[in-house]
This record gives C-alpha cells, sequence and structure tokens, in this order.
C-alpha cells in the first residue's frame, strides 16, 4: 500500500491556481490514484492569501493537508512559501516563484516585506528551488503560465513519465494555448 | 467513467441523474455552485432567486406541480428559509424537494458559524449529510426517493470542505420520473390551524417511521476495527461528514466507526448496539454536540465536546491532539514545524483595484460618518484604511437598523449616519426595510451601492442587471422607481468614481430633513464587459510623497523610494486615487 502523499499549492487570489491543480488532479486519476484536491473559494479571492491541498495515493480520506504533512509545496509568490512553510514535511521540498507581491500591510506601511526569504527559508533545513517562474512564462509568451512553469519544475521531483504530464495537459489546457503552455512546462522542467 | 468533481458539483450531478427539473436558489459560499453546477445541465430549469425564502416557496410550487425540485442556500441561509421550511415538513410534497444548506465551520467566508443540524431538528425535517463527492451524488437521488416516499423535504448538509474538495465520483445516466400530477388537497396543503392540527400528527409519525429506516440504512454504516487500538481497548468513534474523514485519516482500522450519513433523525438501537461492542464511545462532530447529546439521552456515557472544541473545523492534527491520548493512551507529541523568524505579513482580501465602493468608502470616511453596513465585497469598506463601517449583522439589517438608530437618537443620528447595501442585499431584504422608512418616516438616508452584479459570491446575476443565471436577456427592476412608489422624493444616483459629487451627494442628504436614498452606481471592476482606462502612473519629480493617494487602500499603490508608485498589472485607471494628489503629479499613461 503506498502512502498518501501531499501537495500544496499556495499563492494570491487570482494567481492561477486553479489550473495546475486541475493539471496535477487529471494526471494523478490517470495514473491510477485516489485523489482529493481541496480549496476554499469566497473572500479569499479578493487579493488574499490562497491555498489548495493536493493528495494522492491508494485512499485518500482527509481533504486537507495539515501542518507538518506537505511532501511539496508549490509557491506562485515568495511570501507564500514562507507563509505555509510549517506545513512543509522534515524532508519536504518547496518549489516557489521568486515573485513578489505586496500585502495590504506592506502596502500601507504597517509592516514590510521580509528580506532574503529564500536563504531563512534553506537555513530551517528546508529544501528550495527558488525560480524566476514570471519571466520562464514570458520567455514561453504569456505572463499567464507561471502557473505551468511551475508544474514543469515540479515534475522535475515527481516520479511521473513525461508522456503523462503531456497527456495531462492535454486534457487540461484549451487547445489554443496548449502550444504556448508546453513550452513553459520545458522551460520549467530544465532550469 | 471516474471523474474529479468538487462536492457541490457531484451534488448537481446528482440532482440531474435524479431526474430533477426545476432549481430556485439564492447565492451564498459555499453552496454556490451547486445551483451554478446544475445550470450547465439544459434538461433542468434554474434561477437565482432573491432570497431563500423565495426560492424555497418556489421549490415548493415547483414540487406541486409534479416534478422533482431543488434550492440551495448558505447556512444562514436557511434562517431566511425558515418560515417555509416549518411549515413545507407539514404540507410534504407532491413530487420530491431537495434542500442545500452548507455549514461554514471555520467562517471561510460567513458571518456566523451555526450549525444547521439544530433546523432539521426544529423542523422535523430528515437531514443527511455527504462525506465526499461520491455521497454528495449518491445522496441527492436518495434524497428525491426518500422524499417522495415519507411525503417531506430532505435538506442534504454540505460544508465548506466537503462542498469545494473535489474527490472521485461515478456518473450514472439520467431518469427523469413521470410528473404527479397535481391534486387539490386542502387538508394537505391548506395549513390553517384545523388542517395543520391534523398534519401535526403525521409529521411526528413520520420522524419516527424515519428514525426507524435510520436503524438499518446503507448509508449509517458500522466498519470495525480489524487492528486492536494501540491502548488494548476497544474504541468506537460515531462520525459523519468531513469529521469521518480525519477520523480514517488518523486511526485508520484500530478503531469502530459508526459513521452516519443521516444526522435527523438519529437511530437509537444503532447506536447503543455499536456502543455495547465498544469499550470507549467517542463523538467526532464539528460545531454542537448533537450526536453527542443524543447519545447521552439514550444513557450513553460518551467523549465528545470534554475533548474537542466547539470552535472552528477539525483537522488530523487537531484529532491527534485532542484524542490521541485517548484513542492510543499516549498523548500526540507534535513535531517542532519550520519556520523563518522574521513576521509573516498577513494578506487578507481587499477590494479590488478599481472597485467602485472603494470612492464612497472613502468619502464617508472623510465625513466621519457613522455607517450601518450590510454583507458583500463593501462589508472590506471596513478594513483599514477606509474603516468605514461601523456594522454587520446579517443581510438587509443596514436599511432595518438605520430606522431605529435614528428613532432611538434623540435628534443626534440623522445627520450623520447613512446605511450601506449592494443592489443584491437590497433585493434580497432591503426593499421591507425600506418599506419600514417610507411608512414609519425617519429621516434615513439610505445608499444602495449598484454594482451591477452580486460581487462577493463569485459574480451572480440579481433582479437589478437585466440578466438571468445563464447570462440571457431577463426582467429589470428599475431602482430608482421602486424607490420612488414607496414615497421617497429624494432618490439620486451618483458615480463612485467622482468623488466631488459623491462628496457633495452624502453631505446634501444628509443636510436634508426627510428619509433620502443615494444609489451609488458603477459596475464592478471585474465584470467582463466593463471596459477600462490606461493605468495611471505617478510623476516622481512631482509627486511629494504625501501619501494621500493612499488612504483608499488600492493594492494597485504602494510607496517605492518615497514616492507613490502605481502596479500597472492591477491598476485599471479609475482615477479615484488622482482626484487625492494635492500636486498633480498623476499622469495618463500613453498607447
Ligand atoms: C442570508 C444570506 N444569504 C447569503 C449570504 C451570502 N452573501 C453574502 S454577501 C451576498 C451578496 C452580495 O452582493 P451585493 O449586495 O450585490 O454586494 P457586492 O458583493 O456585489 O458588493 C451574499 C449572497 C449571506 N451572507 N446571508
Ligand atoms: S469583485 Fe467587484 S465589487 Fe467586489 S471588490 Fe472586486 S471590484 Fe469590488
Ligand atoms: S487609478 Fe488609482 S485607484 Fe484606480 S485602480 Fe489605478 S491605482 Fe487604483
Amino acid at each position: 500500500m503506498s502512502e498518501t502523499k501531499n501537495v500544496m499549492i499556495v499563492g494570491v487570489g487570482g494567481q492561477g491556481s486553479l489550473l495546475a491543480s486541475k493539471l496535477l488532479g487529471r494526471l494523478l486519476l490517470d495514473a491510477g490514484y485516489d485523489v482529493k484536491v481541496s480549496e476554499v473559494h469566497g473572500m479569499s479571492q479578493r487579493g488574499g492569501s490562497v491555498v489548495t491541498y493536493v493528495r494522492y495515493g491508494d485512499k485518500v480520506y482527509s481533504p486537507l493537508v495539515d501542518e507538518g504533512e506537505a511532501d511539496y509545496i508549490i509557491s506562485f509568490e515568495l511570501l507564500e512559501a514562507a507563509r505555509w512553510l510549517p506545513y512543509l514535511k522534515k524532508d519536504g521540498q518547496i518549489v516557489t516563484n521568486i515573485q513578489q507581491i505586496d500585502p495590504m500591510p506592506v502596502i500601507t506601511g504597517a509592516m514590510e516585506y521580509p528580506t532574503d526569504l529564500v536563504e531563512k527559508m534553506k537555513q530551517t533545513g528546508a529544501k528550495v528551488d527558488a525560480i524566476d517562474c514570471l519571466s520562464l512564462a514570458q520567455q514561453a509568451g504569456s505572463a499567464k503560465a507561471v502557473n505551468i512553469v511551475l508544474m514543469g519544475r515540479l515534475s522535475h521531483y515527481f516520479d511521473m513519465p513525461e508522456e503523462a504530464w503531456q497527456k495531462a495537459m492535454e486534457a487540461v489546457v484549451p487547445a489554443k494555448f496548449l502550444e504556448m503552455n508546453k513550452k513553459a512546462f520545458e522551460l520549467g522542467k530544465n532550469v | 467513467m471516474k471523474k474529479l468533481m468538487l462536492g457541490n458539483q457531484a451534488f448537481a450531478r446528482g440532482l440531474y441523474e435524479a431526474g430533477c427539473l426545476f432549481v430556485s436558489s439564492y447565492p451564498g459560499t459555499p453552496s454556490t455552485e451547486v445551483t451554478e453546477e446544475a445550470a450547465k445541465y439544459d434538461e433542468i430549469y434554474c434561477e437565482w432567486a432573491p432570497n431563500e425564502k423565495v426560492a424555497m416557496e418556489a421549490a415548493f410550487g415547483a414540487s406541486l406541480a409534479g416534478r422533482r425540485s431543488f434550492c440551495g442556500m448558505k447556512h444562514v441561509g436557511l434562517n431566511v428559509a425558515a418560515d417555509p421550511l416549518y411549515t413545507m415538513s407539514y404540507t410534504g410534497v407532491n413530487a420530491g424537494i431537495v434542500i442545500c444548506v452548507a455549514d461554514d465551520a471555520g467562517m471561510h467566508s460567513s458571518q456566523n458559524e451555526q450549525d444547521s443540524r439544530h433546523h432539521a431538528i426544529a423542523s422535523k425535517v430528515p437531514m443527511l449529510e455527504p462525506a465526499d463527492s461520491e455521497e454528495a451524488r449518491t445522496f441527492a437521488a436518495l434524497a428525491y426517493d426518500l422524499s417522495e416516499e415519507y411525503d417531506t423535504p430532505i435538506i442534504i448538509k454540505m460544508c465548506t470542505r466537503v462542498a469545494h474538495s473535489q474527490s472521485v465520483v461515478e456518473t450514472a445516466e439520467r431518469k427523469v420520473p413521470d410528473r404527479k400530477a397535481y391534486e387539490k388537497n386542502i387538508p394537505k396543503y391548506v395549513m390553517m390551524p384545523g388542517n395543520a392540527i391534523r398534519r401535526h400528527p403525521f409529521v411526528e409519525d413520520r420522524m419516527k417511521r424515519m428514525a426507524q429506516w435510520a436503524e438499518n440504512c446503507e448509508i449509517n454504516r458500522v466498519e470495525k476495527a480489524t487492528v486492536t487500538s494501540p491502548n488494548g481497548r476497544k474504541v468506537g468513534i460515531i462520525t459523519s461528514s468531513t469529521s469521518y474523514q480525519y477520523v480514517k485519516e488518523v486511526f485508520g482500522n484500530s478503531v469502530s466507526v459508526l459513521k452516519l450519513g443521516m444526522v435527523n433523525p438519529l437511530p437509537e438501537k444503532l447506536i447503543k448496539d455499536f456502543a455495547k461492542d465498544n469499550e470507549v464511545l467517542i463523538v467526532v462532530e464539528e460545531l454542537d454536540p448533537i450526536i453527542e447529546n443524543h447519545c447521552k439521552s439514550l444513557g450513553l456515557s460518551v467523549h465528545g465536546k470534554d475533548l474537542l472544541p466547539m470552535c472552528g473545523e477539525f483537522s488530523q492534527n487537531l484529532l491527534r491532539k485532542c484524542l490521541g491520548g485517548l484513542v492510543w493512551g499516549r498523548e500526540h507529541t507534535a513535531d517542532q514545524v519550520l519556520s523563518v523568524d522574521d513576521p509573516i505579513p498577513g494578506r487578507p482580501p481587499v477590494m479590488c483595484a478599481g472597485c467602485p465602493h472603494r470612492g464612497l468608502f472613502y468619502t464617508l470616511n472623510k465625513n466621519k460618518c457613522t455607517v450601518l453596513g450590510d454583507i458583500g465585497c463593501y462589508t472590506l469598506g471596513a478594513v483599514a484604511p477606509l474603516s468605514a463601517i461601523d456594522t454587520t449583522l446579517c443581510m438587509g439589517a443596514s436599511v432595518s437598523a438605520i430606522h431605529g438608530f435614528n428613532k432611538a437618537g434623540e435628534g443626534e443620528n440623522e445627520g450623520k449616519t447613512v446605511a450601506v447595501i449592494g443592489d443584491s442585499t437590497f433585493m434580497h431584504s432591503g426593499m421591507t426595510g425600506l418599506a419600514n422608512i417610507a411608512y414609519n418616516q425617519s429621516d434615513s438616508t439610505v445608499i444602495i451601492l449598484d454594482n451591477s452584479i452580486t460581487g462577493m459570491t463569485g459574480h451572480q446575476q440579481n433582479p437589478t442587471t437585466g440578466y438571468n443565471i445563464k447570462g440571457d436577456p431577463a426582467g429589470k427592476i428599475d431602482l430608482e422607481a421602486l424607490c420612488k412608489s414607496m414615497g421617497f422624493e429624494r432618490v439620486r444616483v451618483v458615480d463612485p468614481y467622482d468623488l466631488k459629487a459623491t462628496d457633495a451627494a452624502i453631505k446634501e442628504e444628509l443636510a436634508a430633513k426627510e428619509p433620502s436614498v443615494i444609489i451609488s452606481r458603477r459596475p464592478c471592476a471585474l465584470l467582463k464587459y466593463v471596459k477600462h482606462n490606461k493605468p495611471v502612473c505617478v510623476n516622481t519629480d512631482k509627486c511629494i510623497g504625501c501619501k494621500s493617494c493612499m488612504k483608499i487602500g488600492c493594492p494597485a499603490i504602494s510607496m517605492k523610494d518615497g514616492k507613490a508608485h502605481i502596479d500597472e498589472t492591477l491598476c485599471v485607471g479609475c482615477g479615484v486615487c488622482e482626484q487625492l494628489c494635492p500636486v498633480g503629479a498623476f499622469e495618463h499613461t500613453e498607447e
């Protein structure tokens, strides 16, 4: 029996994490796993911090990932990676975009955006893979492809054949954006 | 075919498969997608009603007409629809009626954390509670059969984690039962005292029969422990919904589980037998101790809220922490989690860049108004730096409360108090409050924030927008004409992007010694048809770093090196910030 694996996708409302979780869900379902994908809608869409949990294994019960349980944290934004760090397992992997988006307390000057977050996260013992997804997405043809760049990077750590990812992408990405997204995936995978 | 579906989507699939033909709902997180997904099936007639009471009564009418009907709402929506619910329990149905109510333990997007099971118990209406998407689908079909067999509406209770989690479902074909002819039946459907007196015993008997059903039904099932619990004692856990998932996740097969798919009425013998088979009995349920109290009423000794919290939602770690000692015989010690030392600034939800509500709240704050608020995106007007809202109670309460506030305020409040209410909320339950102002004559100023959509819950159409749930043209209620027809002489429209005009309107209507309505009109910045201007930019040579433009809390504006800076990926060029700049540092970007 294979143990349940936990992935968290975190970011800022409106950054497009929905497509990423859809892609993962499809990939894992096709691979024969039981899968649960859990997201919170509503308030969180107004630029708030958003989190999606993806869990897979022989049989998945809880839809949530709790503190200390995540095998992977995929982050669209640097501060969000740091915010959810307590959810990472001891030997878990963070894949994060280095983009920084100021939250309201920083905008109003009430608080500061912490500096050197990648270094500080590494100092806790976490494995951190930080990449400039925005540039890679733009290189692929659209700033919106950050999500697929991140998925490409995740594929580097996931034990799943390349064709399976390609098939899942074909299933969830609209045909006219497929080429661009495949490029984004490759760029993410091979940085 | 196996598919991943959101709980709410699977619920809609279940409605479709069971031959539901009529859906009338009012949006509310986390229930909204059941209706939105149902609307994607062309075979089902779907609509957004102005509020939950109307929706439920429409569903009642459709049932009378012989078609399986549905209405969906969030937990607080059932308070609004409680009136028809409690008497529909007496009338029963013609074709089946299924009601979805979605609770929000943890209050991800709600104003309270009430437990809907109380309504089911009080109204004597059976309630089912699915624990994942597949159950949401199959329970929908089962609920229609039960509804027709036992002559009762059936409530299916969702919760945030079941509604908004995707899990695997198998789909089935749609089967539509024949239309049941409507037959006049005064003793059954006319609930005046003489008839209701005869229906009440029917209701009591029905619940007894349903409780009998609950003893042997498939959806209440025992999963026996297959390995002994580490403490050597036989532990039995009674649970339902998402709590069941946490129990299985944490304790696996080392405990026996009684999983309840029906939470009202609750079985007696099934529970007593389960208790007999186990040495330790625990109830794991979010929010109120309803199953626990039922067990206690059966004379059973049981753990529950002595170990588990009443507030908030559960999770696997919470169960480890609260129940580990009892189940494992040793306290659970959580590993030290990883974290950086720096304080992490919060990222609360904010009004979007270019939100039409922003200019209005800035002006209310500037005029030091007392603002009786309501529920919607505009509730975020309470957050710094706007900090403009004084109260938020429930939908419609702004308009009703300002009347009392002004009447009882001995003349001190009228000149500085306003009520603010969104267009959807006004249609939901603001109109009746406005009628009270018109009728009992308080000198109140009500501001309707007409952004032409129901924003908060994800952009649903409503009776003021001119479109229906499918996006097709529909009736459109004229707010000005409506207010005038109620007797308001002072009704005016302002554009909240125009700060000067908004300020003047507020000052004048507050000064006027009669009731008034201001319609603050500008569509939500996220609507697809809204054409935005080019982003503004700041001329850093002119900017004196006074932060005047930051008083509106637009997420597109920040300070960089002592000067205002505009994030042009966010800015929609609404121009509100520009009007606050004392030195004219704002410029418009070229093509
Ligand atoms: C009784 C009840 N039903 C539903 C909800 C969920 N809900 C919160 S605000 C809202 C409507 C908001 O729309 P509107 O008044 O137009 O304001 P907007 O969000 O567009 O600014 C709804 C449906 C609720 N809180 N209470
Ligand atoms: S969704 Fe529309 S109404 Fe709501 S905050 Fe954004 S712009 Fe404002
Ligand atoms: S014009 Fe100013 S207030 Fe409007 S969206 Fe742009 S930065 Fe925000």
